[in-house]
């Protein structure tokens, strides 16, 4: 389908885009790489009277490395970050995730950015920045503001962001040494969303267990990390009786809804089976085992 | 509503229009610059019937705006061979391989290989199957797909290079 009639705009810098929010108010929307908008205003799930392109502003698309963080501009596309020697080097967390996100294709429009600020519970970055510890920074009429992933994801749809802040940048720190992370998720085929989503990162000394970050996608109402078992994990080894803890924890703590891909009991099932997994494989990639 | 002029060059050729802002690229394509080779096969964004070159990237046409893809140089399954009569390698193997049956899905299985082929050097099945997850094909069960595919390499291998096309593509692993 077509969708409903829009004025568009793709104004050449984020103030011109903050003038347009501000004066359109709920008429108007960011676009970004449009891989959710568009095909949401093709069904007429929804219809946006003003689309305000970020695609005419130049410096919004880079991945810069120093040595205690990851910068990635907000229109930085998925597959720019997993053809990244950077990503690939220092997050194979993040590389976990894109490889299973959507498709090849849609990787190729979709961005990070708008990946984060959809606030879909079952977009697959959320989860893997909240275990990462990455914070944002959003652009609004009054300048530049930090915010942390874990106190952006409000709830289905709703971030933190102001209607009229733009997301520019996402800054992932650098783990340091004896650290590593994966991304486990499950889905019905290709296109689909998963049915769930387990995304651990930890850093160890001595093989045990200093740092960790631990969220869930498709689990609840939006994007959520679990500070029980982080907290749990503290000063642990590696052992087969404390991955299934911990993912006890997880589970316990996640709020699926039953829904076509399963009921809540077999989503837990699942969430038990693959936050085991995303464990092990982090010991294993920070040196544990 | 307010239209927007567009311009966008198609196979090498500049269109200009003025179209409506929710014109979909796909649209852009087929009605305004004639080229019906890019078909539409679904409206949730997961056949991949309407793949297109943009940029170097491969991408679905259906799940873009024509506005969108103002200044930018799309390649269409018309523009992949410049030698009119004389198939392109990749389209070659699909026709000594099998790889179609009623052909809906084909223009964009060859898009996307073309695009993988020239990304990355030498591809396995594994990165195949993987770069056609996006694109569905309801007649083949995928096998004479994926052996056109590795034909279309072994083509492109002996033919020496891409250089025949002038048709960036951008590299990555
Ligand atoms: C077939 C299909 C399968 C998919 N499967 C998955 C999947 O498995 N996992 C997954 O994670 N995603 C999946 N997606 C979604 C895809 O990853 C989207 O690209 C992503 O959710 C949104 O990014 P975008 O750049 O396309 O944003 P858009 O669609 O342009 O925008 C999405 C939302 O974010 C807002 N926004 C965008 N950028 C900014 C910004 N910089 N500042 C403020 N607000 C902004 C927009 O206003 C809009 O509300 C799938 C999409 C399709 C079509
Ligand atoms: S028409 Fe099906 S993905 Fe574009
Ligand atoms: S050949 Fe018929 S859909 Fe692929």
């Amino acid at each position: 389908m077509m969708p409903p009639a829009f004025e568009y705009y793709a104004p050449t810098g984020v103030d011109e885009v903050i003038d347009l929010l501000e004066k359109y108010g709920d008429d108007a929307k960011i676009l970004a790489g449009g891989q959710s908008l568009i095909p949401l205003l093709k069904s007429r799930i929804t219809a946006i009277p003003y689309l305000i392109s970020l695609s005419g502003i130049k410096d919004l698309s880079y991945i810069t490395e120093s040595s205690n963080a990851t910068r990635i501009g907000a229109m930085t596309v998925d597959s720019d970050l997993e053809y990244s020697d950077t990503i690939r080097k220092r997050y194979p967390i993040l590389m976990d995730a894109l490889s299973k996100l959507a498709d090849p294709l849609v990787r190729n429009m979709g961005t990070v950015g708008g990946n984060i600020s959809h606030g879909d519970p079952s977009n697959d970055l959320p989860a893997v920045m909240l275990a990462l510890k990455a914070t944002f920074v959003a652009r609004g009429r009054g300048g530049n503001r930090n915010i942390k992933a874990r106190d952006f994801f409000i709830d289905t749809f709703t971030t933190a962001l102001e209607h009229d802040e733009v997301l520019t940048e996402i800054s992932i720190p650098v783990w340091k040494e004896h650290s590593g992370g994966s991304y486990v998720k499950f889905e019905k085929g290709t296109w689909n969303f998963s049915v769930a989503g387990s995304a651990v990162q930890l850093r160890l000394e001595n093989g045990a267990v200093v740092e960790a970050g631990i969220a869930i996608t498709s689990m609840g109402p939006k994007a959520m990390y679990i500070p029980e078992a982080e907290d749990y994990l503290l000063g642990k080894k590696f052992h087969k009786s404390v991955i299934s803890e911990a993912a006890d924890i997880v589970v316990e703590k996640s709020q699926p809804s039953p829904d076509t891909y399963g009921s809540v009991e077999y989503k837990k099932n699942i969430l038990k089976r693959i936050t085991m997994e995303a464990l092990e494989n982090a010991f294993r990639r920070s040196g544990g085992m | 509503m307010t239209g927007k002029e567009v311009s966008i060059t198609i196979n090498g050729e500049k269109k200009t229009a003025e179209v409506e802002p929710r014109m979909l690229l796909v649209h852009f394509i087929r009605e305004i610059a004639g080229l019906t080779g890019t078909h539409v096969g679904c409206d949730t964004t997961n056949c991949g019937a309407c793949t297109v070159i943009m940029d170097g990237r491969a991408v679905k046409s259906c799940t873009i705006l024509a506005v969108q893809a103002d200044g930018k140089k799309i390649t269409t399954i018309e523009g992949l061979s410049r030698t009119p009569g004389k198939l392109h390698p990749v389209q070659k193997a699909f026709v000594d391989k099998h790889g179609l049956q009623c052909g809906y899905c084909t223009s964009g299985m060859v898009l996307t290989s073309f695009w993988l082929l020239n990304r990355k050097k030498k591809v396995s099945e594994e990165d195949i199957r993987e770069a056609i997850s996006g694109n569905l094909c309801r007649c083949t069960g995928y096998e004479s797909i994926v052996d056109s595919i590795e034909e279309a390499q072994r083509n492109l291998e002996k033919e020496g290079g891409y250089t025949e096309e002038e048709i960036p593509v951008r590299r990555g692993r």
